[in-house]
């Protein structure tokens, strides 16, 4: 998946995430801001590379603003703004592929 | 083959915005019946994919303790409806809820969709019920069509909102406005042997009014309420709690009936009162109730 003009999903409430993903060309950079980022810090990048991997996104800049999202939350966020940035249509999703 | 959730225990039904982490995480430590997870009116209009994300993975991986999991999509007059039916199933919902249901083919129109996702998906034929909400004057007029024409719909449920505006009314407390579409939907409901659900009581500064709504939905026969708040749940299972009273009754009707069924006497009296066959399905309703509100530790 390209990732083609910056975009964003999720919001700054507690238990959310706000992730922006904009275009990028030195494979992934991850910027995360976190109140617990010493405590979850690890598994946070982990859920977030692992769901770039998963939709083959290899050149993003991705930054993520965590306020205590579960990794369901994180997933869902990640996922949602790399479509938007896409541009791709919402439609026919690979729910249990790229997407799980 | 009948799925056997079609007739579980549906008291109380609570909506929840899908796209919100903080409600859909863990709702189940209210012990709702059921939470119908959101993709419609909540979910605004440039949030709608998002809330779809947030519902897959919700679905897939938050463990809501046996509390049923409904997925409310956008209607059939949207181009949203398919993708949600898609998400939800391969998520693994329970149940679909349509809105703005006005005939029998907007019913069949989503169970074509939903056995279609089923297959896709992997999983089992049947496994998905669907439930259909009415919303206006034309849905409530065809609630018997609706409720006769799929063996996955398991129940009706009133949406005083629209259903009030289509009337050309606003919402009084009193209930005023809804009392023909209430009995002609439990009337409907009952013949074809699903479930009915009264709407949504949304003035959360008046728990007298909700209190009193409730009590009078159970009177009338309904199974259950769509809830908007926690503080909402422990009224109406007070209210669909048999009193002790009851349970007791009950127990004896069925006991009696099958006994006296033996020795051939169809009418007998049990605390006074003359007891037929007629009274055996009411009966075991009450100890099905019962059991299910942890109030009844009996054998039957």
């Amino acid at each position: 998946m390209e990732i083609k003009k910056p975009a964003a999903a999720g919001t700054l409430e507690s238990s959310d995430c706000m992730v922006t993903v904009e275009p990028g060309e030195n494979g992934i950079e991850l910027d995360l801001e976190s109140a617990v980022i010493r405590q979850y810090g690890r598994q946070i990048r982990k859920v977030t590379l692992e769901t770039l991997e998963r939709l083959n996104v290899t050149n993003a800049y991705v930054h993520m603003v965590d306020k205590g999202a579960l990794d369901c939350t994180i997933k869902a966020r990640v996922e949602c703004a790399c479509y938007r940035a896409s541009g791709e249509k919402q439609e026919n999703l690979p729910w249990g592929g790229a997407i799980q | 083959m009948i799925n056997p959730n079609k007739t579980r225990l549906r008291r109380t039904m609570m909506f929840l915005n899908a796209q919100k982490p903080s409600l859909i995480k863990d709702p189940y430590i209210y012990q709702p019946d059921s939470i119908m997870l959101d993709l419609e009116d909540a979910v605004a209009e440039k949030e709608k994919d998002s809330a779809r994300y947030s519902l897959y993975h919700a679905l897939q991986e938050i463990n809501y303790r046996g509390v049923e999991r409904v997925v409310r999509i956008n209607g059939l007059d949207t181009d949203l409806w398919r993708e949600d039916i898609r998400c939800a199933v391969a998520g693994g919902c329970d149940s679909i809820r349509i809105p703005k249901t006005e005939y029998a083919k907007d019913v069949k129109i989503v169970e074509e969709a939903v056995i279609a996702a089923e297959k896709e998906f992997g999983r089992p034929e049947g496994s998905v019920l669907i439930m259909a909400a009415l919303e206006s004057a034309r849905g409530v007029m065809n609630a018997l069509e609706i409720c006769d024409c799929s063996e996955r719909l398991f129940g009706i449920a009133l949406s005083g909102g629209d259903y009030s505006k289509d009337l050309q009314t606003t919402i009084s407390g009193t209930g005023v406005e809804f009392m023909g579409a209430r009995q002609h939907m439990i009337i409907a409901a009952r013949a074809a042997k699903v479930q009915c659900f009264d709407t949504v009581w949304t003035n959360l500064d008046d728990m007298d009014g909700f209190r009193r709504e409730t009590e009078m939905i159970h009177s009338m026969g309904f199974d259950g309420k769509s809830i908007i708040n926690p503080r909402q749940i422990p009224i109406v299972h007070e209210i669909y709690t048999p009193k002790p009273k009851d349970v007791d009754f009950a127990e004896k009707v069925i006991r009696e009936i099958d006994e006296k069924k033996a020795l051939g006497i169809g009418v007998f009296t049990v605390n006074g009162k003359m007891i037929d066959i007629a009274f055996y399905d009411g009966a075991k309703r009450t100890i099905a109730l019962a059991k299910a509100s942890g109030v009844y530790k009996g054998d039957l």
